[in-house]
């Protein structure tokens, strides 16, 4: 693992569409953002859950859709040219002895920041686990939800489960490591690209790796260590021998390290001021779908509105003392040389 | 007005009153019966709603989409019977529909 340490004004926890206008209003205050999430691309609940689907009620835009108004998130942030991290869970969060906080993410980054920003909507998005009986045991040892080092995994019996891009695309990656490796889905059609499943069908057929059809119900093995996955399908019941298993049931938003900050929470959510969206540390700010006040709606026009207080109070916070001055992005000449259109 | 039933894994069983027009999912989520997750709200995106449509009921309710298959493909479990109840629409045809909740969603 790198061992980077990043210093910068403010880390920002998420990259919903949240996450991505509090750079914009960081931004005009001369704040500097890096961003984190655990996804591989930014947008949270907009791009992974409906990226198609239209919205009706961001302001001054009658219709629009969750990838839409990603790119336009994106866009209008550009100006003040936030870094992003994507694939990336920040598991913890501490304060240091200086005032500014540390952060630490899953794949060895460690941020100092002057303020940060909980933008976590409705927690991380992680992989669903299937509710086999007795699957816990096997973690992390022989059963995985992603792959983080694909040379871990050489040499073994693996069982790839499920039938969309994450399943197709390791067990094409895999296949050349792995010792023998079964695709198991719960029917003959995928909805993973055309083109992996074609070639998922070409090794088939070339016998280098096997492909059936059915579902997990079962798992025997000892110490952790797995030896054969019990099935259940159409015609009958059977085994697949593996000493190694990666589910592929897509994603599911769970609340995740955010729990662990020292943060006061309330079923789940970071309870806010309604002035400052601050939680119970000062400097740590939340909005978004993860706060919580009377009266909070989770809609994305809110946690806009959360994004514009809350940046307020962070540059208080960064310069104690210092007076800000109220200005129009239309008449300021210094906000719009920011925003680099002057 | 439709009613219908969700049964628990444990067998505890609660009759609501669905609307027409409405979604099963919805149904179940506002009357806040337990194990119907529906993360994504309704967007077929989720595979968090799944249901075991109980026998005698699956004519009435019909065939998935070819959305619906697909995202099965994520959900736990899956059986003949098996449903998104975000997909069914509630209709007086179906007054009197039971489903299973599954033991958990994910
Ligand atoms: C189907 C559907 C339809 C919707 N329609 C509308 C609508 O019409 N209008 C409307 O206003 N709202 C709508 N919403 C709600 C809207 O999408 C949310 O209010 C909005 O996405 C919240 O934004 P956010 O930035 O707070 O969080 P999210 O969009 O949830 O993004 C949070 C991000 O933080 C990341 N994250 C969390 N914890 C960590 C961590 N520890 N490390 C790294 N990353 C982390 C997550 O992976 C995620 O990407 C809809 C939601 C759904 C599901
Ligand atoms: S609510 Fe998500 S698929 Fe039905």
């Amino acid at each position: 693992m790198s061992e980077e340490v990043i210093s910068t004004d403010a880390v920002i926890v998420g990259a919903g569409p949240c996450g991505l206008f509090a750079i914009f209003e960081l931004g005009l205050l001369d704040i500097k953002c890096h961003v984190v999430d655990i996804l591989d691309r930014p947008g949270g609940q907009c791009a992974e859950l409906y990226p198609e689907k239209p919205i009706y009620d961001i302001p001054a835009l009658p219709i629009v859709t969750g990838s839409e108004l990603t790119h336009r998130l994106l866009d209008q942030a550009k100006p003040f040219k936030p870094e992003y991290h994507f694939n990336q869970m920040v598991t913890e969060l501490r304060k240091l002895d200086d005032g500014k906080f540390e952060l630490k993410t899953d794949g060895g980054i460690v941020f100092h920041a002057k303020v940060v920003v909980i933008a976590a909507g409705g927690g991380s998005f992680q992989p669903k686990k299937p509710p086999i009986p007795g699957i816990d045991a096997y973690e992390g040892q022989s059963v995985f939800y992603s792959v983080k080092k694909m040379e871990a995994l050489r040499g073994r019996d693996i069982l790839i489960v499920g039938g969309g891009d994450s399943a197709l695309d390791w067990t094409l990656n895999l296949q050349p490591i792995a010792n023998s490796l079964t695709l198991l889905h719960r029917r003959d059609d995928f909805r993973a690209a055309p083109d992996s499943v074609k070639k998922m069908r070409e090794l088939v057929a070339a016998g280098k790796m096997q492909l059936k059809l059915g579902q997990v119900t079962g798992l025997t093995g000892d110490n952790g260590v797995l030896a054969s996955a019990q099935v259940k399908s159409t015609d009958g019941n059977f085994n697949i021998a593996a000493n190694t298993m990666l589910p592929f049931f897509g994603l599911t938003m769970k609340l995740g390290p955010v729990a662990e900050w020292g943060l006061n929470l309330h079923e789940n959510l970071v309870p806010v001021d309604t002035a400052k969206f601050e939680t119970s540390t000062q400097g740590i700010f939340a909005i978004g779908d993860i706060n919580t006040y009377p009266g909070k709606l989770k809609l994305i026009l809110s946690g806009f509105h959360e994004a514009a207080l809350m940046a307020q109070e962070a540059f208080h916070h960064i310069h104690p003392g210092e007076r800000l001055l109220f200005q129009y992005t239309t008449s300021s000449s210094s906000l719009q040389k920011k925003l680099g259109v002057a | 007005m439709a009613k219908i039933t969700f049964i628990q894994h444990n067998g505890t069983e609660q009759t609501v009153d669905g609307q027409a027009g409405m979604t099963v999912m919805e149904t179940a989520v506002k009357n806040m019966v337990p194990g119907i997750d529906a993360d994504c709200g309704g967007a077929c995106a989720c595979a968090t709603c799944h249901v075991y449509v109980e026998p005698g009921w699956l004519e009435k309710t019909g065939p998935r989409n070819p959305m619906e298959e697909d995202m099965l493909d994520f959900a736990f479990d899956v059986r003949d019977e098996s449903r998104l109840s975000c997909q069914i629409k509630v209709s007086d045809v179906l007054d009197g529909l039971r489903v299973r909740v599954p033991e958990k969603q994910f």
